[in-house]
């Protein structure tokens, strides 16, 4: 087994991302084109039996006429789940979050009602503790530079003319615990996590940095924590159509030198 | 019956869960009177050590009678700490002091929050541990930590050592989080819920 320096115990983490349309798990690519994927507590407990150290449920279509089904789902999803289990999407003030965490989940994530109201991050913080909180930021640079990188809301439908970089650097001093990095460009296209943006993130704000958008390989993951410098890396469909077992993954990483927690 | 003792901090219900999980009957207490006639008590918690402040005015006395009576405690993050004189965090808010020390801030050359698994290093014969192999991944989540101290059974190490698991007779105490540790953790509570 390999062996880290004492202060390089702390694994990098893999999350398992599920997200959740109408009580179904679902995954698009680019944003689009969904196709069903299985039940939401199901599925999150086998990802964290087979090895995910974090489960991450995004409910990418939540609408206030939907909440009580994602807290139903979240529920149903943390009653047999004992690894960290963080929810998101269409979280708008502080009670949503609120019936979020009554729910079971131990962190949220907020993402256009951060960036509409930026306050919102400083009263969740307060209220249940800054490690409860991830703003999660959408990214998109095309082919410019990692500082040009753009932040877009609405699920990736809206520009806001935010930099992602700045943006990251406010939440972070505004209260939030970590930051969830999605990269618009690379998401759902299995081309790699956008280790260049992730790093210049990661560079900026000194919380941990979740990269997420692109995982296609094992690969991709070395790079995403060498390279790209991420603290943590989330993927969906890699995990839920069976493409790469965790376990897997992780033994990959380890040969890498790359700390994970296994086994597990 | 376990009583969680609620002051407003932190993810009780996850705690209550796992309990349940394993089969322990237990019960949310923000008032004294459940804690006074509970066989177990646990003190979870997460988020600022200030927090302790509505523990100490109101549930302190009966949580450090039910102590000094020999019933098991568990403190868990910000739960464990409380065992302590104090934490930096918040230096007007005491702690219940039955640990020497003082709980501070990581330092700066790590990135804090510490958040993630990482592993203990079980260095006492524990009743807590039981079982459990030296070296297990657990998962933290904290900005501040307490020292190093002779009841430490379980140290972490970054940025330098830190207490992961503390233990003296029927006081208990753990700055991960059990109820989010895996399997690992489910046995910590399971060994606890079994003394």
């Amino acid at each position: 087994m390999k062996t880290s320096a004492p202060s390089e115990q702390l694994t990098r983490r893999i999350i398992a991302c599920l997200d959740v349309d109408a009580g179904r798990v679902v995954k698009g690519i680019q944003f689009q084109d969904l196709r069903d994927a299985g039940d939401p507590a199901e599925l999150a407990r086998a990802h964290a039996e087979s090895g995910a150290d974090e489960i991450v449920l995004l409910d990418i279509t939540a609408t206030s006429g939907e909440r009580k089904t994602l807290t139903d789902t979240v529920r149903r999803a943390a009653r047999q789940l004992f690894v960290p289990f963080t929810v998101g999407g269409g979280i708008r003030n502080l009670q949503d979050a609120a019936g979020i965490f009554d729910a079971g989940a131990d962190k949220v994530t907020i993402n256009s009602a951060a960036v509409a109201n930026p306050e919102l991050i400083g009263e969740i913080a307060n209220r249940f503790g800054s490690q409860a909180v991830i703003v999660a930021i959408d990214g998109k640079r095309a082919a410019s530079k990692p500082d040009q990188a753009e932040v877009w809301v609405a699920g990736g439908r809206r520009p806001t003319g935010k930099k992602v970089l700045e943006w990251a650097r406010e939440a972070e001093q505004r209260g939030a615990g970590e930051i969830l990095l999605t990269s618009m460009d690379r998401d759902g296209t299995s081309a790699g996590f956008d280790c260049e943006l992730t790093a210049a993130v990661a560079a900026t704000v000194s919380i941990p940095v979740i990269a997420s958008g692109g995982a296609g390989t094992p690969q991709h993951f070395v790079e995403v924590f060498s390279a790209g410098k991420a603290d943590a890396a989330l993927a969906a469909s890699i995990f839920h159509f069976g493409t790469h077992a965790i376990a897997e993954l992780k033994q990959t990483l380890l040969d890498a030198g790359i700390p994970m927690r296994w086994p597990c | 019956m376990i009583a969680i003792v609620d002051y407003g901090a932190g993810n009780l219900s996850s705690v209550k869960k796992a309990l349940e999980h394993l089969g322990a009957a237990a019960e949310v207490a923000s008032d004294p009177l459940p804690i006074v006639t509970a066989q177990k008590i646990v003190v979870p918690g997460v988020g600022h050590f200030c927090r302790c402040e509505a523990l100490n005015s109101r549930l302190r006395d009966p949580v450090l009678s039910a102590i000094s009576r020999g019933v098991p405690f568990l403190g868990i993050c910000v739960g464990m700490q409380w065992l302590f004189e104090g934490s930096t965090e918040a230096p007007e808010t005491s702690g219940a002091a039955l640990l020497a020390g003082q709980c501070s801030r990581f330092p700066t050359e790590v990135k804090s929050p510490h958040v993630g698994w990482n592993r203990i290093q079980i260095n006492n014969n524990s009743r807590l541990l039981r079982g459990i192999e030296n070296g297990s991944f657990v998962y933290y989540t904290h900005s501040y930590r307490a020292p190093v101290i002779p009841e430490t059974v379980a140290c972490t190490h970054y940025g330098g050592s830190f207490s992961g698991a503390v233990e003296r007779g029927n006081i208990f105490g753990v700055q991960f989080h059990p109820e989010k540790s895996g399997n690992i953790g489910l046995k910590i509570l399971e060994n606890f819920c079994a003394i």
